[in-house]
């Protein structure tokens, strides 16, 4: 049988490949945090001096803000950042964490074709713009998957006391990404966060069409799951790496972060505020 | 060494679907020669020798070796009317039984290449043995039988698909086997190939041994006219 | 077009300059496949076997069972290993969540189906062909299958590769159970799913090309030491 080398050798050839084990920090967290968050490459900034500074490698899940607090719930992560207050107040009420920390917030804004068919430009506040949505019938894709920009966007849509209905209303129940090349693809208005849309690469035909009401700020809050309910938790490093969020170095790099000349975040710590 | 035989068969009957294939079969084999197995088609000698050898359910009677039945199978190879090639080499054939029973594979590989040689397949020996002709098949599965030094060699009519060349190198290594004191149990619908071979012959009919006698005897003086007739040639119904 | 072109370009940009983040998710995604098919072919190949020279009660039951598991979505899958998983499941204190392994394990249980029913089918069919023979020979049950398992395994190494197909270019179960996590659990499947969100289809359809070549590359290196055998009919 001369058949057998071959085999021993394909055999080795797996065995080498499945052994590899990268250690980058004598720590390690995980935390759920919402896509917009990630996508505005923000992490990119945070994780790497985090790793420094507390020898503690972050890793991210990167999910909707449903299933972030499904995942704090389940105690599969050990800290949420997310931006949807009502479920976040309810994620704390419920015992599943043991404080909600606000960080910072960044803003939201409707996108729409270059063209603007709607005119929305011209609209003064943000519950004008959706009207102008609604009346003009124009196409809008809208998340759609239960996150905080869908939960932003429903509760928009009552303000304006406009049903969100019709051939016009496109829900597609997919991350910001997703929808925004659905929205690309359509030419239709959406709401989206400014550092999605900002690091968002497949632009296409889309702008930003309206900006800047209060009402669409959004906040960003840090909860630490509660080692109470799941002791397996890394709770300690939780609070470590939230004083680190609140810290003047976080503020440093939170304000400072832009993309195309543009800043991104506004950090809002109350930095007296820790436990 | 262990006795084998007599075998005896009391009432054997083997059936599948509420047919008979073959028995009930009353029968006594003892240790020596060659029992050649003959009849029409159909009328049961593929599955008496199973049903002997043991690859068919005994479905009533008794068949009792003269030791447990269990040595008694580890003393016997079987070779079909079409021979089963393992998708291994020639050699690698030949030497199967003998890994199966725990033999190293040096020794076995070497012992299976005597064998081929000794068969007439020396030139093909590290060929894919499904690659071989009908006839080489055939050599190459009575190597892999005898190279157990069976005590009894059960074959299907095994020159069935043959020429006459190969039938011929086949019945000179079944008469080089018997004279080494292996027992052989075959069928054959081939007259002149029972007349060269048989000690004895046993006359099948409709699945019961119709006849059986001495093999110089039953060719002489066949003792019913069933028989004769198909010495004749004739068809038996 | 565009699009295409600039993807075909980059990856070979991206493997020309060995990307060491390109480096680190194909080789995760190699690790974790490879584990996943060495797993389930020792599973699979030895099941495919049972099922084949074994006659008992609740045999056609299995093999049905295994046909239909094979049009599972993997999602599915992915859905219960991660309720099993999460530490909220049964199995939640072994916290397996979000590693490799969770990966692998998900990985086993949607190729484990496919192997078994694709080997079952041509060991079946080298059953058929030697049943005769190894009766006769008195085979133990365990010689039955190693003989099988031996003189079947042209056809158990694409049973093999479709399985490793299947594994290396899944998306929906690894980034459930996985989490897609950078430096831990991005796979190029999931890599590839997260550019495609941020609208950078570009580097997606670059990942993409890599993960295609890799999948070619495997299938290539293992027949070529296939082949390294002697040429025969079967
Ligand atoms: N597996 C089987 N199932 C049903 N009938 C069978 C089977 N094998 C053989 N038979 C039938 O049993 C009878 C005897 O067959 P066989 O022993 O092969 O005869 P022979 O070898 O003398 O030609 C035939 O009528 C054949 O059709
Ligand atoms: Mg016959």
């Amino acid at each position: 049988m001369t058949t057998r080398g071959p085999m021993v050798a394909l055999a080795c050839a797996l065995l080498c490949i499945v052994s590899t084990a990268p250690a980058r920090a004598a720590e390690v967290m995980r935390m759920a945090v919402t896509t917009s968050f990630h996508n505005s490459g923000l992490a990119d900034v945070l994780l790497p001096q985090i790793a420094e500074d507390l020898d503690l490698e972050v890793q991210l899940l990167v999910v909707g803000t449903g299933q972030a607090i499904r995942l704090g719930e389940a105690g599969d992560v050990d800290a949420i950042l997310v931006h949807s207050r009502s479920a976040e107040e309810a994620f704390v009420a419920g015992g599943y964490g043991t404080h909600r920390r606000e960080i910072m917030y960044n803003d939201f804004v409707v996108i729409g074709p270059a063209a603007d068919p709607a005119g929305l430009r011209e609209a003064a506040d943000a519950t004008g713009a959706l009207r102008a949505i609604a009346e003009a019938e124009a196409p809008f894709v809208s998340r759609g998957d239960d996150s905080g920009t869908h939960k932003k966007e429903l509760s928009l849509w009552s303000d304006a006391g406009v049903a969100a209905e019709g051939d016009w209303y496109n829900a597609v129940g997919a991350g910001m990404g997703a929808a925004l090349n659905t929205a690309s693809g359509l030419g239709a208005y959406i709401l989206a966060d400014r550092a999605s849309w900002l690091n968002f690469a497949n632009k296409g035909d889309l702008d930003l069409v309206f900006a800047g009401d209060p009402v669409l700020f959004n906040q960003y809050a840090y909860l630490p799951v509660n080692p109470e309910r799941h002791p397996h938790t890394r709770h300690a490093l939780a609070l470590t790496l939230e004083d680190w969020l609140t810290s003047d170095t976080a503020q440093v790099l939170i304000d400072g972060y832009t993309i195309g000349g543009e800043t991104l975040f506004t950090f809002n710590a109350d930095q007296g505020a820790g436990q | 060494m262990t006795e084998l035989f007599p075998l005896v068969l009391e009432g054997a009957c083997t059936r599948r679907g509420g047919k008979d294939l073959a028995g009930p079969v009353d029968l006594r084999l003892e240790g020596q020669g060659a029992s050649i197995i003959i009849g029409p088609n159909g009328s049961g000698k593929t599955s008496l020798l199973r049903l002997i050898h043991g690859a068919a359910r005994l479905s009533a009677g008794t068949i009792t070796w003269a030791c447990p039945t269990d040595t008694a199978r580890h003393h016997q190879a079987f070779v079909f009317q079409r021979p089963v090639m393992l998708r291994r080499s020639v050699a690698q054939n030949i030497a199967y039984p003998l890994r199966l029973r725990g033999v190293g594979r040096r020794a076995a590989l070497d012992q299976a290449r005597d064998w081929g040689v000794r068969v007439g397949l020396a030139d093909c020996l590290d060929l894919p043995a499904p690659v071989l002709s009908g006839g080489e098949q055939q050599k190459l599965a009575l190597a892999r039988a005898l190279i157990t030094e069976p005590r009894v060699l059960f074959l299907d009519e095994p020159c069935a698909a043959l020429d006459g060349a190969a039938t011929r190198d086949i019945e000179t290594i079944l008469a080089d086997a018997k004279a080494a004191g292996t027992r052989i149990i075959m069928t054959t619908h081939d007259i002149g190939q029972a007349r060269r071979l048989a000690d004895e012959v046993i006359f099948l009919l409709h699945g019961r041994v119709h006849d059986r006698a001495r093999a110089d005897i039953f060719f002489d003086a066949p003792a019913t006219s069933e028989a004769a007739a198909f010495l004749r040639g004739d068809i038996v119904q | 077009m565009g699009d295409l072109w600039e993807g075909l370009t980059r990856a070979v940009w991206l493997v020309l300059t060995l990307d060491p983040d390109l480096m680190e998710i194909s080789a995760r995604s190699l690790q974790v496949t490879l584990t996943a098919l060495v797993i389930a072919t020792a599973i699979a190949l030895p099941l495919a076997a049972l099922l084949s020279v074994r006659r008992f009660r609740w045999r056609r039951a299995v093999i049905a069972v295994l046909n239909a598991l094979m049009g599972l979505p993997p999602v599915v899958v992915g859905l219960i290993v991660y309720v099993i998983l999460s530490r909220s499941g049964p199995l939640g204190v072994l916290g397996l969540l979000f590693t490799p392994t969770a990966m692998v394990i998900a990985q086993v249980v949607i190729i484990v189906p496919l192997i078994a029913s694709i080997a079952h089918q041509s060991l079946r069919e080298l059953w058929q062909e030697y049943h005769d023979l190894l009766i006769s020979m008195n085979v133990t049950q365990w010689q039955k299958i190693s003989t099988l398992l031996w003189d079947g395994r042209r056809a158990l190494l694409t049973a093999s590769l479709a399985g490793f197909g299947r594994a290396i270019g899944e998306v929906g179960a690894i980034m459930i159970v996985g989490g897609n996590i950078d430096n831990a659990t991005r796979v190029l499947t999931t890599a590839i799913a997260l550019e495609t969100g941020r609208g950078d289809f570009a580097l997606a359809l670059a990942l993409g090309f890599v993960l295609i070549g890799l999948a070619v590359g495997i299938n290539l290196a293992i027949h070529w030491l296939g082949r390294t055998e002697r040429e025969g009919r079967w």
